[in-house]
């Protein structure tokens, strides 16, 4: 007996829940537009979004106000989670913060609920039903959102990884048997691992008897990726070919002496014009100016 | 499965055709210290072309053949380690250090021919 009265309680509280919810997207429908502009106002207040101008934030802030609303009225989120996706995909590009798009959410969360308050604060028992209905559901969104927008970042971050790495290393045959492999930028483990695949297929593919790496272009390097630079030559030599690093800064040298790895086994040359010298060296060649060219270089030597 | 060894001019030819096993690769150590002797080649050339794999038993092996066999006077190349196994080597830390090594076969003769030259040159 007992327990058919509490169900018919919990369904009668079940389809006021949805009653309020009504009344409530009702309410937000009616006011919107001071809703929204009072919105506006708390976003310049708050000095988010200083990427954008006041207009772009009140059109901006008018259509996330009616797919707010629109996710409360129907209780489904995927419209909204696209629209997310959207707006994150248009606004990442400017220079817009985590923080700042949470930021908005919540202060819509805060302006809607403070609305709430004035309109119910006669009756202190209905206020408690429309919050409970209201504040779950307002949760989401601002969750749905913020996921959305994080997740968007991260596809970001992913597709640049991808571009970088396509970017990545080329290994270059400069003469017959000798092979250049300059590197740029952040050594990275999988980018270490990739680059040293890299190289010894073109060792095979190519033929080489040396290989002159060139790192230059590294502006630091930690004792990971100095080690895997000693892997790099020992599986080199391993496949026959003789390494020699060259572009070592006086930073670099300098770290790498004070963690204490060992270059021993390294073959370093100071510049990349010296190393290729120092392979043509190993590998027989002989590069020796024309006699035209020479006299050209001397006269004009002496024209200057 | 044993290794074939090939005699060719004053070098001997040692191609590994497929996985071996422990005893196989002592085997071969044995047969190629005792050939090089025999034949007084002056070069030994171990091909592990065809090896997609190479433990840290095969590679102390493979050391000790070249050390071994320097002690009786020749000269040992290791040729054709693939690049997947050189990289997997020099993860394990085995990195055949004081063994030389060349890109394939013909590079193994070349460098061979090469170093008996020089140490003909100083005689």
């Amino acid at each position: 007996m007992k327990s058919i009265l509490e169900r018919e309680v919990a369904l009668s509280d079940d389809v006021s829940t949805a009653e309020l919810l009504r009344e409530l997207v009702e309410h937000l429908r009616q006011h919107r537009t001071e809703l929204r502009e009072e919105w506006a106002r708390r976003i310049t207040e708050a000095k988010v979004l200083t990427a954008m101008t006041d207009a772009e934030i009140f059109a901006e802030a008018t259509s996330v106000y009616d797919n707010y609303v629109a996710a409360l009225a129907t209780g489904t989120f995927e419209a909204l989670q696209t629209y997310s996706r959207n707006l994150s995909e248009r606004i990442i590009p400017r220079g817009v913060e985590t923080h700042e798009v949470v930021g908005i959410v919540l202060l819509l969360r805060d302006v809607l609920a403070r609305s709430l308050f004035a309109k119910y604060q006669t009756d202190f028992q209905v206020l408690n039903r429309i919050l409970d209905a209201y504040e779950p559901a307002a949760n989401r969104i601002a969750n749905t959102v913020a996921v959305g927008f994080v997740q968007e970042r991260e596809r970001i971050i992913r597709q640049q990884q991808e571009a970088i790495r396509e970017l990545s290393t080329p290994v270059l045959q400069v003469r017959e048997r000798l092979l250049i492999l300059p590197i740029i930028g952040v050594i990275d483990p999988q980018r270490a691992r990739q680059l040293t695949e890299q190289l010894l297929h073109g060792i095979r593919a190519n033929r080489a008897r040396v290989v002159v790496i060139d790192i230059t272009g590294v502006a630091a390097m930690d004792s990971h990726v100095a080690n895997h630079l000693v892997q790099t030559v020992e599986a080199s030599r391993l496949l026959g070919a003789t390494v020699i690093v060259t572009g070592l800064s006086p930073e670099i040298a300098q770290t790498l002496v004070k963690i204490g790895v060992d270059l021993g086994k390294m073959n370093t040359v100071g510049d990349l014009q010296g190393g290729i010298e120092e392979a043509e060296r190993l590998l027989g060649y002989k590069v020796v100016p024309t006699q035209e060219v020479q006299s050209q270089i001397s006269g004009f030597r002496e024209e200057s | 499965m044993s290794v074939p060894i090939l005699k060719q001019a004053q070098y001997l030819i040692a191609t590994i055709q497929s996985a071996l096993s422990d005893e196989d690769l002592l085997a071969l150590q044995t047969a190629l210290v005792e050939k090089v002797g025999k034949y007084r080649s002056r070069g030994v050339i171990v091909d592990v072309t065809a090896l997609d794999v190479l433990d840290s038993f095969a590679s102390r092996t493979l050391r000790d053949i070249a050390h071994i066999i320097r002690l009786r006077g020749a000269e040992t190349v290791i040729v054709g380690v693939q690049p997947e196994v050189a990289f997997a080597m020099v993860q394990l830390g085995i990195t055949l250090e004081k063994v030389s090594t060349a890109l394939d076969l013909e590079e193994g003769l070349a460098y061979l021919d090469k170093r008996l030259q020089h140490a003909r040159a100083e005689h």
